[in-house]
């Protein structure tokens, strides 16, 4: 039984690296309608950054983190800069081939300049863990799970009780109804993009102790997130949240249970078994086109 | 002028020099490939751009054609690679069982991967491709016992009939040479026309009679077998796979190949391949640092996608387009005939009692209705009366949520857009959906196409009827123009023709007036009166007075979901509600 708590306690904070990553899928999508396909690179930028920072550079954790957090700022806005912007007025397919192709440039050029060799990032805390009964808590995974817990609080105060939170939400939902009402639309999407780089890197810098952080991380956490999303019903904020949650803890029993090599194919089948007999999610809703 | 079979059997000999000429083409680069001795490394590079060519044309169908995305393609080609490795090396099989069984495996997947996932759009298609793709890299890796791990599968036979290098190499030219042939052929058939139609428009092509998921599933399966081809080739080629060789990366490769040749045609997936394989070779350097050969085709992809849409070949095509005027049709055209097949009963469309509710809200309520043969009947209201979601729930975009719609004596309640298109169901829309990427002659060819339409379906009589059909709405000397030169006005008629050409027992007019000027309006009034003189059922939905009044032989009029009144012009036009529905009550009117 005691393994079932432990099991479940590193699905959740795993599920919770995953919930951020969606989070960051779902802004992106609900703003432009189009999935990003780099979305896994931005946690990957961010935990290179990091080893640049605070492995490379020997400076102290914080200000790596935060020197981290401001580079994603910047490399948000130059994605939506290089790969979206130019084609936002063109259909879904060009924006999709265009962000797979921003993904496999940035983890190549990742590569190039580090090599394969997988970099360790240590711990954030210097206190490792403690037991509670038979269960042991890794404080690295107790910090995942309640970065996690405040940053959907704070994303739940800023849409719905701010001024830009309003002005974001109402460009997801009509975009030429909000440039008419005077919100500036670019700017919107461009805060969408700052953002959401910036919690996919907060994503990518909690889990890189846990993780190695490689070129694969981006790859890898980007379809898992991907799966959650379609788990809770695609552009759902809770349910990205929530399936995050689900996969991560699938997987981790998965693995125990079942076998380790096909630990990341767990994601895929859960994937697969939702599109075919649940695809719009657990909280989702069809839409049908109008004539 | 000539006539349309003089015209025909012209283009038939143009085409059939075309095919004359590429057989002979092919002929002499099997001689080469067959009978010149090639250092191994030459023959290595050539066969390695052949089978992935194959590949690539695969995508060239689903990307190019159908608009869908598949980024599995490694994973198919890997398949078709590893049925011809395992079964030739393990199992002792014959190379042609092997390749069989491999395609029918490709086949399987493509078709399941097709049907689960295609129905939800694009961004699912991509993300689970990628699934797929990472699914079967892994078990390529971890099912040790089968596919023997990492370690890959060597010592591959080639076919007993193609042993030498170069008479396999020729035979691989001759399966590109075929395979090149049919996805050039593709697009102007009906499965491919059917293809273009969903990737331009899919509203449109569902409404047209096209059924949209069967023609999804269809283009990824092909493309999915091609890959399978393309894979199985490519292991007889080399003797030699490993699972590496089918990674994720690689389908980026496929990918790039077919977005910088150009994904319209399988010339472009040829000059893609050929260019990704050589530079490499060229720029050997590039490979001695891990990664950064890739980064430069994820930076190819973007400057592709954002500079030249089109590819390479599309953009050669583009100028010789511009070089090349535009051809002129003239011939003799047959009038256009409306054949009416079934004729079951006097009322061609029932309405009972259908009402659609948007949760609380009654868009439609309890509305009744009769279209008898041979009428025009319009539907009128103000807005939000309900007109637009009636139709809609007509030609099933939406499902009713009570009542039922009865179609030549037929319950068409729950019938599917293209089904009761092919029930004889024609319509036109508001806000035109015509295929953007087509001429004015090739949407109206979807038209007639129809399936149900009881005409002949050979190519000659297809686009005889459709030039029929666009020389009645007074375009046929621009039939070969794309609808995308035509004016709105234009459009429109275009939309009716392309109806028109499908032999509806019913023609559903959706705010034919709507952005037409005076000019085009009186035109319009004067097509339908033509139509309607020819004895087809009209149901027409409009707000233009004039033209109701003046067309229509019998008028519905809504209000708020309901029927307020029903029966001739004169009557309906003067019947207090509808007054006072347009109009507003007579307390208003007195101040």
């Amino acid at each position: 039984m005691d393994i079932v708590f432990q099991l479940l306690f590193q699905g959740i904070g795993i599920g919770s690296v995953y919930a951020l990553v969606a989070l960051g899928f779902v802004l992106i999508f609900r703003a432009t309608n189009v999935v990003n396909f780099a979305q896994g690179e931005f946690s990957m930028v961010a935990a290179f950054l990091m080893v640049i920072f605070s492995v490379d550079l020997e400076w102290p954790y914080w200000i790596s983190f935060i020197l981290s957090l401001g580079g994603m700022a910047i490399y948000g806005a130059l994605f939506n800069l290089g790969v979206y912007f130019p084609l936002r007025h063109r259909t879904y397919l060009p924006v999709i081939i265009s962000t797979i192709g921003a993904s496999i440039l940035v983890s190549n050029s990742t590569l190039a300049l580090y090599g394969p060799q997988p970099q360790v990032l240590s711990n954030l805390l210097d206190f490792p863990g403690f037991n509670i009964g038979t269960v042991y808590l890794d404080t690295q995974y107790l910090l995942i799970i309640g970065v996690t817990v405040v940053l959907v609080a704070f994303q739940y105060w800023f849409f719905e009780h701010t001024l830009l939170g309003k002005k974001l939400q109402a460009t997801s939902q009509d975009k030429e109804m909000a440039s008419l009402l005077g919100i500036p639309v670019a700017t919107m999407i461009m805060v969408t993009f700052v953002y959401s780089a910036m919690i996919g890197g907060l994503a990518g810098i909690l889990v890189a102790p846990i993780l190695f952080v490689s070129i694969h991380m981006g790859g890898t956490i980007a379809l898992k997130a991907f799966a959650a999303t379609i788990i809770g019903g695609f552009g759902d904020v809770a349910g990205a949240i929530i399936g995050g949650l689900a996969l991560g803890v699938i997987e981790t029993f998965g693995a125990a249970y079942v076998s380790v090599p096909y630990k990341d194919g767990f994601a895929f089948l859960v994937l697969v078994a939702f599109l075919v007999f649940r695809p719009q999610g657990i909280f989702g809703e069809r839409v049908a086109e109008k004539a | 002028m000539s006539s349309m079979i003089d015209i025909y059997r012209a283009s038939a000999q143009r085409k059939q020099r075309g095919l004359l000429a590429y057989i002979a083409l092919i002929a002499v680069l099997v001689y080469v490939a067959a009978t010149t001795t090639f250092d191994g490394y030459i023959t290595n590079i050539l066969m390695q751009a052949v089978t992935y060519s194959v590949a690539v044309m695969g995508l060239t169908v689903v990307l190019g054609l159908c608009g869908q995305i598949n980024l599995a393609q490694a994973a198919f080609f890997g398949l078709g690679a590893y049925a011809v490795g395992l079964g030739t090396v393990d199992y002792g099989l014959s190379y042609w069982i092997c390749l069989g069984l491999g395609l029918a495996v490709v086949f399987g997947f493509g078709a399941f991967l097709g049907t689960s996932t295609i129905r939800l759009g694009g961004h699912y298609l991509a993300m689970v491709t990628i699934s797929f793709q990472q699914i079967l890299t892994l078990v390529m890796i971890n099912w040790i016992p089968v596919t023997h791990g990492p370690d890959g599968v060597s010592r591959i036979l080639k076919p007993s009939l193609f042993n030498t290098p170069q008479s396999y190499l020729a035979f691989c030219v001759v399966v590109l040479a075929v395979v090149g042939y049919l996805v050039w052929q593709l697009p102007s058939t009906k499965l491919g026309r059917a293809m273009r139609a969903v990737r331009d428009n899919e509203l449109a092509a569902g409404v047209t009679g096209i059924d949209i998921q069967r023609t999804k599933v269809t283009a990824f399966a092909i493309c999915a077998l091609l890959g399978g081809l393309g894979g199985g080739l490519f292991a007889g080629g080399f003797s030699y796979v490993s699972p590496d060789q089918f990674s994720f990366a690689e389908s980026i490769v496929f990918l790039t190949m077919v977005l910088l040749g150009g994904v319209a045609s399988p010339i472009g997936a040829v000059i893609g391949t050929g260019l990704l394989i050589l530079i490499p070779e060229w720029l050997r350097f590039l490979k001695s640092i891990p990664g950064l050969y890739l980064a430069i085709y994820g930076l190819a992809v973007i400057l592709i996608v954002l500079f030249m849409p089109d590819g390479i070949w599309g953009f050669v095509v583009q100028r010789l387009k511009s070089l090349r005027g535009s051809l002129r049709f003239s011939a003799e055209l047959p009038e256009l005939t409306l054949v009416q097949t079934q004729a079951h009963a006097d009322e061609v469309l029932v309405v009972n009692n259908l009402a659609k509710h948007f949760g609380g809200l009654k868009a439609v309520d309890d509305i009744s209705f009769v279209v008898k043969r041979g009428s025009v009947h319009a539907l009128i209201g103000p807005n939000g009366s309900g007109k637009t979601t009636t139709l809609n729930v007509l030609s099933g975009l939406y499902t009713p949520t009570a009542g039922a719609v009865k179609l030549d004596g037929q319950d068409i309640t729950h019938f599917a857009p293209h089904e009761r298109t092919a029930y004889g169901l024609g319509r036109t829309f508001q806000n035109i959906r015509l295929f953007r990427s087509m001429t004015a002659l090739e949407n109206v060819i979807i038209g007639v196409e129809r399936p149900g339409n009881p005409v002949d379906h050979a190519p000659i009589a297809l686009e005889g009827r459709a030039r029929a059909a666009l020389n009645f709405v007074g375009l046929g000397d621009r039939a070969d123009e794309l609808v995308t030169s035509f004016s709105y006005g234009h459009q429109r008629l275009i939309e009716i023709a392309r109806a028109l050409a499908g032999n509806p027992t019913l023609l559903l007019l959706d705010e034919p007036a709507a952005g037409l000027n005076s000019t085009e309006k009186m035109e319009l009034r004067d097509l339908l009166k033509r139509i309607a003189a020819k004895g087809l059922t009209i149901l027409i939905i409009d707000h233009d007075m004039t033209l109701v009044s003046e067309v229509a032989e019998h008028i519905t009029v809504l209000n708020f979901g309901r029927r307020i009144a029903d029966g001739d012009p004169v009557s309906v036009l003067n019947h207090p509600d509808v007054v006072t529905a347009y109009l507003g009550s007579d307390a208003n009117a007195a101040h």
